[in-house]
């Protein structure tokens, strides 16, 4: 059995980078990810479920007042559920990705309610808002901090609770060869990175050119080695 | 009243410390109103009678309103706002620049930071990753280069706001804002290019025989993404599809 309060805690502060405080991206799946592969033991198995993640989020642009999907905590999932295994565990990657993946869309949800919340919060605050109480302002920034804080926390932990034992049945009846079992987590992570980078690049003038040219780079790179 | 040449260092750090979490507050009524106000309170505490002031409390009530901005160039705003308060600019004057630049902060920091610099640090550490280099190294390849551009961005927003007040659309005409998304975009295309095919290389592991498969078939699902844009987000695919490729596998 993992710890889960060492993950949680992490879940937490990641969640928290998301949008409330510092915004550093150290909640990128390919961070948190391996960070939380290295509470469980396994970086080098967090650092592959990171990048795997990383690649889905490509697509994420965190534009002000859009939807999106959280990866602070929903990386700590996929690199926690990963790490559990050792290497050589088919259709583990599967599972951690799916985990995190669904993860990522409930705790996008839970940003939501947590936003609303806070308007709720700021309605019942705003007499002393709008006379400029000293406190008042620095009161609702620190309730929405605390509460994103718990918020991250709250969705790792119940997450964990679920995708551990969960990925333990999974895994125990998996039936598909490793090589089918990896080649589709991994033929769908690459082509929503490549889909998300061409519709961030292609109104750029000549980018697309640019884009080619890396191509046919990486591929001989990857000829070479 | 006349603002101080330079906000005190104490004050400076502290407004910094506190845009780290301009949206700490973040609602969809008022949007980073509030955190503009938390990031602006240790500058206006230099006005006349303090925090106890009468100009004090109106400033804190103008500020704490709607406001919106890429949260890296809120700086800019917090030390344009900040120094025309301590100059004893007009309330009417100070609330017309916080509509006039709500815009332009959102959308350049928008394209520059969200899809420029964000992406291009996760594809460098992806290729550092596809290297073969140690989990430190990829963590702190994206940390350490992705925030040399953050801090920077937040340390010169502050700075040249204060600096030109009011005056501070002129930093918006920075060359780094005119032509830095576009720039910044092509070397993101250019080192997409570059990694993508070695990052899935990196993560294939044991369906290495399947590389070419695999490259093609994410091609055509990258193809099949773009030409759905708005109407289909590939995670959400993902999603779908793992939970089939999992359930075929357990039943089976």
């Amino acid at each position: 059995m993992i710890e889960l309060l060492p993950l949680t805690m992490l879940g937490a502060m990641l969640g928290l980078d998301v949008v409330s405080f510092p915004q550093a991206m150290i909640s990128r799946p390919i961070v948190s990810a391996t960070l939380a592969g290295a509470l469980v033991g396994a970086p080098g198995r967090g650092v592959i479920a990171g990048a795997v993640l990383e690649l889905f989020a490509l697509e994420t642009l965190p534009f002000g007042a859009s939807r999106y999907p959280e990866w602070g905590s929903a990386g700590v999932v996929g690199g926690a559920v990963f790490a559990l295994y050792p290497e050589g565990t088919t259709g583990a990657l599967a599972v951690a990705v799916l985990a995190a993946l669904l993860t990522a869309m409930v705790s996008g949800w839970s940003m939501i309610q947590h936003r609303r919340a806070i308007g709720r919060w700021a309605a019942g605050m705003r007499d002393a808002i709008a006379d400029g109480a000293p406190g008042a302002v620095a009161t609702l920034q620190l309730r929405g901090m605390t509460a994103d804080l718990l918020r991250g926390g709250a969705v790792t932990f119940v997450a964990l609770a679920l995708w551990v034992p969960l990925s333990r049945i999974l895994l125990s009846v998996w039936s598909l060869a490793p090589a089918p079992s990896r080649a589709v987590v991994v033929a769908l992570a690459g082509a929503t990175a490549l889909g998300a980078v061409w519709k961030i690049v292609h109104a750029t003038t000549g980018a697309r050119w640019y884009l080619l040219g890396g191509f046919l780079v990486g591929l001989s790179l990857m000829g070479l080695t | 009243m006349t603002a101080p040449h330079k906000l005190p260092v104490g004050v400076q750090l502290a407004t910094l410390l506190r845009l780290l979490a301009v949206q700490g507050a973040w609602n969809y009524e008022t949007l980073m109103g509030n955190g503009i106000a938390f990031a602006m309170e240790p500058g206006l505490r230099l006005l006349p009678g303090g925090r106890t002031g009468a100009p004090f409390r109106a400033a804190m009530a103008r500020h704490a309103g709607y406001f919106n901005a890429h949260p890296y160039l809120a700086g800019l705003a917090v030390g344009a706002l900040v120094r025309a308060e301590l100059d004893g600019e007009d309330a009417t004057r100070i609330e017309r620049f916080r509509t006039a630049c709500c815009g332009p902060l959102g959308s350049v920091g928008d394209r520059l930071v969200w899809a420029g610099w964000l992406p291009g640090c996760s594809l460098v550490a992806l290729g550092v990753f596809s290297e073969g280099a140690s989990p430190l190294a990829v963590v702190l390849s994206f940390v350490v280069l992705y925030n040399i551009g953050h801090l920077g961005l937040r340390v010169w927003g502050l700075h040249a706001g204060y600096r030109d007040g009011l005056n501070v659309a002129n930093a918006l005409g920075n060359s780094l804002f005119r032509q830095g998304p576009a720039a910044v975009a092509r070397v993101a295309a250019l080192t997409a290019g570059v990694v993508w095919p070695l990052a899935v290389r990196g993560v294939v592991g044991p369906a290495r025989s399947w590389l070419v498969f695999v490259l093609a078939a994410a091609a055509a699902g990258a193809f099949v993404v773009t030409r759905l844009q708005g109407r289909l987000e590939g995670w959400r695919v993902a999603i779908a599809g793992l939970a089939g490729l999992i359930l075929y596998s357990v039943v089976r």
